[in-house]
């Protein structure tokens, strides 16, 4: 008898680790800020320090004059394009006549130290004249206001009318809810490398970034080359969030490095950074929800208004994507909303976990609990009536079709254990205020609060998204490509337990993550497990079967009968067991496969069609303990329930939700851009608040397992949900907690206690 | 950039006397943010780090000597901490551990933000500030040592060494709000002092400077019934009419000047309660 010792093997299913998890706590991991080359370049960014102003003149002679200098290009050096974007292509890569945000890159130097950059950029002389900025949107898209942009004032319109619009029942609710400019503030800095070609006619770039191939596209036409000669690899990405999806300082280092004809490396420092990447959009969520005596939701009438800022990004879908989210995870069957995006000289908004979901979870969960209030139900209760299901129609006329275990997320979210009542001699730090020292046991009182969220996954609206990647088995060992940004959220983790799985292997080599094989899409919009997941599944189950009929074209099986067993082909009727190292051995099979999700459609005038591909859900408890005459609070615990399809690693799925509900909290209680009259108030971590530890609660979570037929692995992406319902889940708590209406994120002291 | 990094106080002074535009250095974690931010580009930078006299500490039965580079973290807790139990509470809310030991009350007051957190402390409690120069040391009271926002009667040619702190006899304690439960700029502060039947009141981040709080303290001094009831909500509504806050990116002038009201008495109501 032979004696085998049981491993876990990291297949799919288990926690296996990150690749780069010990370099990363070590300190050793090489993020994009850590790249250097020989004979390097700095590159720095001039800005605009006004949020409107007409650029009279640039001087640059004295600039030139500090030694050191290597190159200052403005706009009059873009040798393509001058203006790029996701959606609509409006944003100049330099200033040019006019500039329309705080912080709008003007000039970039590049020069032998940092030091000398910042001098040189101290020296550049520009005479502005200086134009009243446009900052509320209101005004923006209001009648009398002159365009701020040659596109207009008005980035979309768009409306969604449901059913009977006269409808109405016995309560009705209305709120007007307030969401601040939440910023991605992850800790890696925008940074990249780009070195020459030697012949000058291409460049290779190293860069934190989300979708490496949407890049290189803007980039080329900005740098006007053919996309090859643009070829980028994924730097260390230090978080992402949504804030790398626009590109930065892509095209500026590249366009230093073409003028000096050496590596340029560029790399924001923090302050920089808050002015260097979009924002979440802020907005003002009208909504009238009305109801049976019951609580039943009978219509919803509701009005966005998306503040986009200075340039388009991608508000437009932002806007779609709050409005067609206006009803949330209940049914709603008729509704009349109207959504607008406006221009501003704010600072520029765009993608953010979330992606405009965030923003109408916050007002329809208020909704929900005036309705509650109304009808004289429980927060829960009002929920459990209204949640949708699978089968159900959206207001959008789209029938939901992905598995909806919304009451089950809500029903398991209120059975998870609430924390034991505030002690009387509870730990000083333990209390709103913490270190602060601001409460004693008796001014705190403890509140409760619920919020449910559906987030659409993967991009919307007729756009063909399809992700790359490739496998080779040789001599049992696979090895992997693809072009999926990995930003911390897991797929280098993914990918090889993937390939294990399918293929038996244990060794998996994952090659460099660059531009030399297809796109993989963003990541973002939680599509990179169900997207590049599904590439890099197909990839591998087409190596199989190339495998399968090798080995039975040996063995003269049937290679519809073989299959995979841990680390062996097997014959499903005994013939046969050989481990998969040998059966490849000397071979080598290799295999490319892209994946497409099914076609959705763009939304007619009336807010219709279907436009989204698959949904996920989650519910949230909040409990708060509150100091309700200074107005502190301390988020005691978060319960939560999550709709994952299928947990294909627990670990990761746990870090996704522990680190959303951090980021939905700061949104609730201390996250936010402050802007007046255009200009940013508090570019740094002094000032922009940030959840330390002693802010995150205890978190305890549980993942729904109900796979998804539609998605490749049954798994649906968990990436985004973790941070939507959290928010206003919090915020119900604080009201609960003093009883008071509070329509605003992130809530202020003086909210609560003023 | 030359840094100079002398050994003794005397090295130091005579160093500062010579190049009167040098920068003093001690734990750097307000210096060094300005110069990540280009807020300040030092040519010369004298390092007080290794001076061992700055180290010090002195604990007597009226009074406690505090050297100027001694970290926050010392003043936590352990003897020095018991003894003035205000500063302990102070230095716990100063950042993070990281900056807890490094950070200083010689940066603290060199800086003299009417946010720095030691100040309301080292105000209530009537401390003196020791400068000393080529010339030798003089002693100023907290109150003439700040005189506006980030600025201070220091003498280019001064190094801060020590900071006496006067122990009192009550109880004392020190609370400050932010909008986070750790690490965050004071947006209101205050520190509370009783020393025999004197009431002492100071206020930080809520006026230019530090504010003694002398009409509530006066009025305080003159109540035939110190304990009665109300005393306490008087107290917090006096203090806080003595608070002139502003609006700030970090919170309102009458959040401000409310949060005072609640500080000065839930402090006051805590030291009558013990
Ligand atoms: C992340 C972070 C969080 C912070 N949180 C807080 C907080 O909660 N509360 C708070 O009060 N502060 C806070 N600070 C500010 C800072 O830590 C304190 O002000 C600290 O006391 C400064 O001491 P230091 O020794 O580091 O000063 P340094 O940075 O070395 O010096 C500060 C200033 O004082 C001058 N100086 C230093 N030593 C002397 C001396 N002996 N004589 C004369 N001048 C001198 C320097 O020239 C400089 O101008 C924080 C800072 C950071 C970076």
């Amino acid at each position: 008898m032979v004696l085998t010792k049981t491993r876990q093997r990291d297949v799919l299913g288990h926690s296996a680790l990150r690749p780069d998890g010990t370099a990363k706590v070590k300190g050793d991991f090489a993020f994009s800020s850590d790249l250097w080359a020989e004979n390097m370049l700095w590159g720095a960014t001039l800005r605009s320090p006004h949020p409107h102003a007409r650029i009279v003149s640039i001087d640059l002679s004295k600039a030139w004059k500090v030694t050191g200098v290597e190159a200052i290009i403005t706009a009059s050096d873009v040798p393509g394009q001058l203006t790029y974007g996701l959606i609509s292509e409006d944003q100049p890569v330099f200033a040019f006549d006019v500039v329309r945000y705080m912080g709008e890159p003007i000039a970039a130097v590049a020069a032998d130290h940092p030091e000398t950059c910042r001098r040189a950029l101290a020296a550049i002389e520009i005479t502005y004249e200086i134009l009243p900025p446009l900052t509320d949107p209101e005004m923006s898209i209001g009648e009398q206001h002159i365009p701020i942009h040659p596109d207009g004032n008005l980035i979309r319109e768009q409306r969604i009318v449901r059913g009977d619009i006269t409808a109405t029942g016995p309560i009705v609710v209305e709120g007007t809810y307030i969401i601040g400019m939440q910023d991605q503030a992850f800790l890696g800095t925008e940074s990249a490398l780009a070195t020459p070609d030697h012949d000058g006619g291409g460049v290779e770039v190293y860069v934190a970034t989300q979708w490496l191939h949407e890049d290189r596209k803007q980039m080329a036409k900005c740098l006007n080359m053919p996309e090859e000669k643009v070829r980028l690899t994924l730097g260390g990405v230090g978080g992402a969030f949504g804030a790398r999806e626009d590109i930065s300082l892509q095209v500026h280092t590249s366009l230093l490095a073409l003028r000096t004809g050496r590596p340029v490396k560029m790399q924001y420092g923090r302050e920089e950074s808050f002015f260097g990447h979009v924002h979440r959009h802020p907005a003002k969520v009208w909504m009238k929800h009305h109801a049976t005596a019951e609580g039943e939701i009978v219509k919803i009438e509701a009005r966005f208004l998306f503040d986009g800022g200075a340039y388009s990004s991608t508000s437009a879908a932002v806007l779609l994507n709050g409005i067609t989210h206006t009803q949330g995870p209940y049914r709603c069957p008729n509704a009349i909303v109207e959504g607008f995006a406006s221009r501003t000289n704010n600072p520029p908004c765009g993608a953010m976990r979330g992606f405009g979901v965030v923003q109408a979870c916050f007002a329809h969960e208020g909704q929900m609990d005036k309705i509650a209030e109304a009808a004289g139900i429980s927060p829960v209760a009002v929920r459990l009536l209204n949640a949708i299901r699978t089968g159900d129609t959206l207001i959008t006329g789209q029938i939901l079709e992905s598995v909806a275990p919304v009451e089950r997320c809500i029903r398991e979210t209120d059975a998870l254990p609430l924390p034991p009542p505030l002690p009387t001699d509870a730990h000083e730090l333990l209390l709103p205020g913490g270190s602060g020292l601001t409460a004693d046991r008796r001014h705190i009182v403890r509140g409760i609060g619920y919020g449910v969220s559906i987030k659409n996954i993967m991009y919307s609206e007729g756009f063909d998204d399809y992700s790359t990647a490739r496998c080779i088995l040789k001599d049992g060992v696979a090895t992997i490509k693809f072009a999926t940004s990995e930003v911390g959220q897991g797929f280098v983790t993914l990918a090889p337990q993937i390939a294990r799985s399918v293929l038996g292997v244990d060794e998996v080599v994952t090659e460099t993550i660059d531009t030399q094989i297809g796109s993989a899409g963003s990541t973002s919009a939680s599509r990179q497990t169900w997207m590049s997941g599904g590439a890099m599944d197909g990839a591998c189950r087409m190596v199989r079967e190339r495998l399968f009929e090798h080995v039975a074209a040996i063995h003269k099986l049937d290679p519809l009968q073989l299959a995979i067993e841990n680390t062996d082909v097997v014959d499903t009727r005994g013939h046969l067991r050989i481990p998969v190292s040998e059966a490849s051995s000397g071979v080598r099979f290799e295999e490319t496969f892209e994946y497409h999700h099914r076609p959705t459609e763009d939304l007619d005038e009336n807010g219709q069609g279907n436009c989204h591909v698959a949904f996920a859900f989650v519910a949230h408890r909040a409990v708060v303990d509150v100091d309700p005459e200074l107005g502190l609070v301390k988020v005691v615990q978060i319960a939560t329930a999550q709709d994952v399809g299928r947990v294909l690693n627990p670990l990761s799925v746990l870090g996704q939700i522990e680190g959303g509900i951090a980021q939905g909290l700061g949104l609730a209680v201390m996250e936010e851009i402050i802007v007046q009259d255009g200009k940013v108030r508090n570019p740094s971590f002094t000032d922009y608040l940030l959840p330390t530890a002693l802010d995150a609660p205890t978190v305890i979570a549980s993942m729904i397992e109900e796979p998804d037929p539609q998605a490749p692995m049954g798994a649906k992406g968990v990436g985004e949900p973790p941070c939507i319902s959290v928010t206003p889940a919090i915020v119900a708590a604080i009201r609960n907690a003093v009883g008071k209406s509070i329509d605003r994120c992130p809530v202020r002291p003086q909210d609560i206690c003023l | 950039m030359t840094v100079f990094i002398p050994r003794s106080l005397q090295e130091a002074t005579d160093l500062i006397a010579e190049h009167p535009d040098a920068h003093l250095l001690t734990g750097g974690t307000d210096l060094m943010v300005e110069v990540n931010f280009n807020h300040r580009r030092p040519e010369k930078v004298i390092s007080l780090g290794k001076i061992e006299e700055l180290h010090q500490v002195t604990i007597n039965d009226d009074h406690v000597i505090i050297g100027a580079a001694v970290p926050y973290a010392q003043m936590e807790k352990g003897e020095l901490g018991e003894s003035l139990p205000a500063l302990a509470e102070a230095a716990r809310t100063v950042g993070s551990p990281q900056i807890r030991a490094a950070g200083s009350l010689g940066g603290n007051l060199g800086t003299c933000s009417p946010a720095g957190d030691s100040l309301p402390v080292l105000s209530a409690t009537n401390s003196l500030v020791h400068l000393t120069s080529a010339g030798g040391t003089r002693m100023v009271p907290f109150s003439e040592f700040m005189i506006g926002p980030k600025r201070n009667s220091r003498q280019p040619h001064e190094i801060i060494t020590a900071v006496t702190v006067p122990r009192t006899c009550g109880w004392q304690g020190y609370a400050k709000v932010g909008t986070r439960n750790a690490m965050v700029i004071s947006v209101a502060s205050a520190c509370v002092v009783f020393h025999d039947d004197e009431l002492r009141i100071a206020l930080g981040s809520v006026g230019p400077t530090i504010i003694r709080c002398t009409d509530t303290e006066n009025w305080y001094q003159s109540l035939a019934s110190k304990k009665s009831t109300g005393v306490s909500l008087e107290i917090g509504s006096r203090a806080s009419q003595e608070s002139r806050p502003i609006d700030d990116h970090r919170s309102t002038a009458d959040y401000r000047r409310h949060a005072i009201k609640v500080l000065a008495q839930r402090l006051f109501e805590r030291g009558m309660s013990k």
